[in-house]
């Protein structure tokens, strides 16, 4: 079951957002749409959500047909970059907004509800308004609201976008193990790889209105299909005629065979990595390393030192 | 010069919010302190003063004296039609005008700007054109055989003609800085339409209505020019509360004229004064 | 009124299906609610509005040219306009030094009555323009009026119409300027002055050019407002024909005693309305005045 977009194309004003898009989420699991920004993932994610219908292609949900099917009627739960909360309504009523459309009675509306704060840990702040909690409080109000009607799929546009990178980080760490615990089909739209490799247990990457590649994030990291999921994904540099992941790059201190000689131009420590510029004969490399490596080196600016990719690193052919 | 500003922090909107110190104004100095004399004395010499006569003259005979000119049978029957006009005028209009500023901002159609236009004549017409507009249409020579001429309903209709503007012109940016995807979030969550702008979009728009309203309110009911010719000043029939003043005016009967003058006075200023109180309970709402 | 397209029986999703639609135009299928909400808003915009409107303009042109110029040039009509437009020429005036300094003090500085200043100044939109002229004259008026020993004529007179009309034009040129001035801050004028701009300077250089643009506005809205003032100009005047009649009072008289030439000079106040109005809108397109 899950969700199936095959075949979606959409332009706007005669620029084409997506073309030929096709993307299927297994039911129950947690799929990324990585890009960049304006690259057509939240056009998808609304295309799926039926905020938007697309020009062509079709959308199906747990094995139901849904291109056409207007939003009310797709059961899906969506959670906007901004919160889109209801101001007028305190956190209960917000959460409570779906049930009441459908005129749940209130003892059950009552109990969801409470379930639901207790989910989010929101229990103490029922009676707030949405203007009196921060930012990651609201999104955790609105992913209990999109929950409350027991969507089949659940939607999330960029939702840690308008946070702060420490509340991003934690409420990241949340959204993962809230599902690991309701097991909803999810996609969740990001321009952020760490987020995308971290919380997802699938990625698509979409560019330019294409899917660039589809997997797990191991997959994606270690086996880019092309220079730009490799270089979206995580650092690159340039190794002769190879890309290559800087900490994929063995550095010795004496010649080795298969190995490029290289100066050191620029050394720079990044926290616990120390951070090489090198200059070898048609490239300029740089090289991540730990600590400890570079002490057991010794390395100084100016240095000659010998590169090679390591055993297992996977390169690609440079463009 | 010496730089006098104490603070150079950018000030917040609105003058509510100014804080103590640092919001961004000057103390006065004398230039300006010449400057704030002057615009005293023209507000004095044009506003506080005239009003305060009203006041003064339309309270002169004590409490009883004011209360006997007011409820005269003539008096009492201008007000109770001025007021229940106004009333219904408002109501009638909270509601068209929000209709027609939805349809301005949602809809898109040829010749939209053509009624954005028209909706400001109203405004900026001269009363008394407006009155004879009215009348031609729906007077004694009317060309499509509707004569309201002195009844109630052309006291109405001038007084809708009038206020057109106001809840529309309130409501429409408001609707124009609506969130969308609250509405799609309204939408996922199962509302339709109907439900979204029920529970969503009115909520929001509330505030701007209800503000509107009580600008027409307080426009209808000191309204004279448009509505003079139309209503034919039937006494204790389709005399409304402005003409009755102008009658005791002329009949040099100035106290009199000064009771319902002060009476209209104190109504149109409570109006306005909920109406700031709803405004502040919205804005700290959202 | 939704797109009634009900799901599919279960698929499987291993066989593709697509429901492709010609990429055109992203145009959505309008409502009939739609429709009949925009009937609605047209409709009574048109029918209260418009129609009378084309009625007053039908029976202006439909006499002819001659009667329309004989209507507005005869001695009585030249008067009303020469003194419509003095009267209007003065306030304006008026409006426009006391709009800007009154802006200014709200905006800039920080004393005490100043939220007493804000309300003063909007009060003349809630107040019947009847009780505008009584009031004046109960304060001006010759006999009893509390400045009556002032030497002048006020009421019966131009000043006082010239009073009556700022009265309720008041707010209009400040309320224009303030959140102008607001949104620019001090922090131009400042730099101004840290470069050694003395006030005159500071004023024509920096603030003047800033609020051009809200002044613009603020004075067309203020001549049309003066032009049209019509009650509390009735008390005031005396209205003697030849005298103290506006172009308005003009219209009430004729309209009044059913003579020829009140449609015509209404049409003059019709167009110099409109001419406001299309004025107004290039220099700040419509979108919410109140």
């Amino acid at each position: 079951m899950g969700i199936a977009a095959r075949h979606i194309s959409k332009t706007f004003g005669g620029v084409a957002a997506l073309d030929d898009v096709t993307v299927e989420v297994g039911s129950g699991r947690l799929t990324a749409l990585l890009g960049p920004s304006g690259g057509g993932k939240s056009t998808l994610l609304r295309i799926v959500g039926g905020l938007e219908e697309p020009d062509a292609g079709s959308v199906v949900i747990d094995g139901i047909a849904a291109t056409g099917v207007p939003a009310q009627r797709r059961n899906v739960g969506f959670v906007f970059q901004h919160y889109a909360a209801f101001k007028h309504l305190s956190v209960y009523r917000n959460i409570a907004f779906g049930l009441e459309v459908r005129k749940r009675p209130k003892a059950e509306i009552k109990q969801r509800v409470t379930e639901l704060l207790e989910l989010v840990h929101l229990e103490k702040l029922a009676d707030r308004m949405p203007s009196q909690l921060s930012g990651g409080q609201r999104q955790r109000m609105a992913l209990a609201r999109a929950l409350a009607v027991e969507p089949s799929v659940l939607l999330l546009d960029e939702p840690f976008g308008a946070l702060d990178t420490k509340v991003r980080k934690e409420l990241r760490d949340w959204l993962r193990r809230l599902h690991d615990e309701v097991h909803v089909t999810t996609i969740f739209v990001t321009h952020d790889q760490d987020e995308a490799l971290e919380v997802a247990d699938e990625l698509a990457v979409i560019n330019n209105g294409r899917v660039e590649q589809v997997g797990s994030p191991d997959t994606l990291y270690d086996h880019p299909a092309n220079d730009f999921v490799m270089g979206f994904l995580g650092p690159v540099t340039r190794l002769g005629p190879r890309l290559i992941r800087p900490h994929d790059i063995d550095v010795f201190a004496a010649p080795m065979s298969d190995a490029v000689p290289a100066k050191v131009t620029r050394l720079q420590r990044v926290g616990s990595e120390v951070r090489a510029e090198l200059r070898a004969p048609d490239t300029e490399p740089w090289v991540q390393l730990t600590r400890g490596q570079a002490e057991s080196l010794a390395l100084r600016l100016g240095d000659t030192v010998w590169l090679r990719p390591t055993q297992d690193a996977s390169t690609l052919a440079a463009s | 010069m010496t730089l006098a500003a104490p603070g150079v922090e950018r000030r917040g909107a609105g003058f509510r919010r100014a804080a103590a110190q640092s919001d961004g104004r000057m103390p006065l100095r004398t230039a300006a302190g010449l400057g704030l004399g002057a615009a005293v004395l023209w507000l004095s010499l044009l506003v506080l003063l005239p009003l305060a006569a009203v006041i003064v003259k339309g309270t002169g005979n004590g409490w009883s004296g004011f209360w006997d000119a007011l409820t005269t049978r003539e008096a009492l029957s201008a007000l109770r039609l001025t007021v229940f006009s106004s009333i219904g005028v408002a109501a009638l209009n909270a509601v068209i005008g929000t209709l027609i500023a939805w349809v301005l901002v949602r809809d898109r159609f040829r010749g939209k700007r053509v009624v954005e236009v028209v909706i400001d004549i109203p405004f900026a017409l001269p009363t008394i054109v407006a009155g004879l507009v009215l009348l031609t249409l729906y007077g004694p020579h009317s060309p499509v055989g509707v004569n309201w001429y002195a009844t109630t309903r052309g006291v109405i209709l001038a007084l809708l003609f009038v206020t057109l503007p106001f809840v529309v012109r309130t409501v429409q940016p408001v609707l124009i800085g609506l969130d969308r995807e609250v509405e799609e979030a309204a939408a996922s969550l199962g509302a339709s339409r109907f439900t979204t702008f029920l529970r969503v979009i009115l909520p929001a728009i509330l505030p701007a209505i209800a503000g509107g309203a009580a600008l027409a309110f307080a426009r209808a009911m000191g309204e004279y020019g448009s509505v003079v010719l139309i209503s034919g000043g039937l006494q204790f029939k389709t005399e409304i509360s402005s003409m009755y003043v102008y009658s005791q005016i002329e009949n040099d009967q100035l106290a009199a004229a000064a009771a319902t003058a002060t009476a209209l006075l104190a109504i149109s200023l409570v109006v306005i004064g909920l109406l700031d109180i709803v405004q502040r309970w919205a804005a700290r709402r959202g | 009124m939704d797109s009634q397209i009900a799901p599919a029986a279960t698929t499987d999703l291993s066989a593709p299906i697509v429901v492709g639609k010609a990429p055109t135009q992203p145009r959505r299928p309008r409502r009939t609610g739609t429709y009949v909400l925009r009937s609605i808003a047209v409709g009574y915009v048109g029918v209260l509005v418009l129609v009378p409107l084309a009625v007053v303009v039908w029976r202006t042109i439909q006499p002819g040219l001659d009667t329309f110029w004989e209507t507005v040039a005869d001695r009585t009509a030249v008067h009303a306009i020469v003194l419509t437009g003095v009267v209007t020429g003065i306030t304006v005036l008026l409006n426009v030094v006391f709009g800007i300094g009154m802006a200014l003090l709200l905006v800039r500085y920080r004393f005490p009555g100043r939220r007493l200043l804000n309300i003063l100044i909007d009060l003349p939109l809630a107040v019947s323009p009847i009780v505008v002229g009584l009031a004046l004259i109960l304060v001006y008026g010759q006999e009893g009026g509390w400045l009556s020993g002032l030497g002048v004529q006020v009421i019966y007179s131009i000043p006082g119409m010239v009073l009556a009309t700022a009265f309720v034009s008041l707010p209009l040129v400040v309320r224009e300027l303030v959140p102008v001035l607001e949104e620019e801050g001090l922090d131009q004028e400042l730099a101004a002055r840290s470069l050694g701009a003395n006030a005159r300077q500071c004023f024509r250089r920096i603030t003047l050019p800033t609020i051009k643009w809200a002044l613009a506005y603020g004075v067309v809205l203020s001549l049309a407002r003066a032009i049209g003032e019509f009650g509390a100009v009735k008390v005031v005047s005396g209205n003697v024909i030849g005298q103290t009649q506006t172009v308005t009072l003009l219209v009430d008289e004729r309209a009044e005693q059913f003579e020829p030439g009140a449609y015509q000079a209404s049409i003059l106040l019709i167009a110099v309305t409109v001419i406001c109005i299309v004025g107004v809108s290039l220099i700040h397109p419509p979108e919410g005045r109140s």
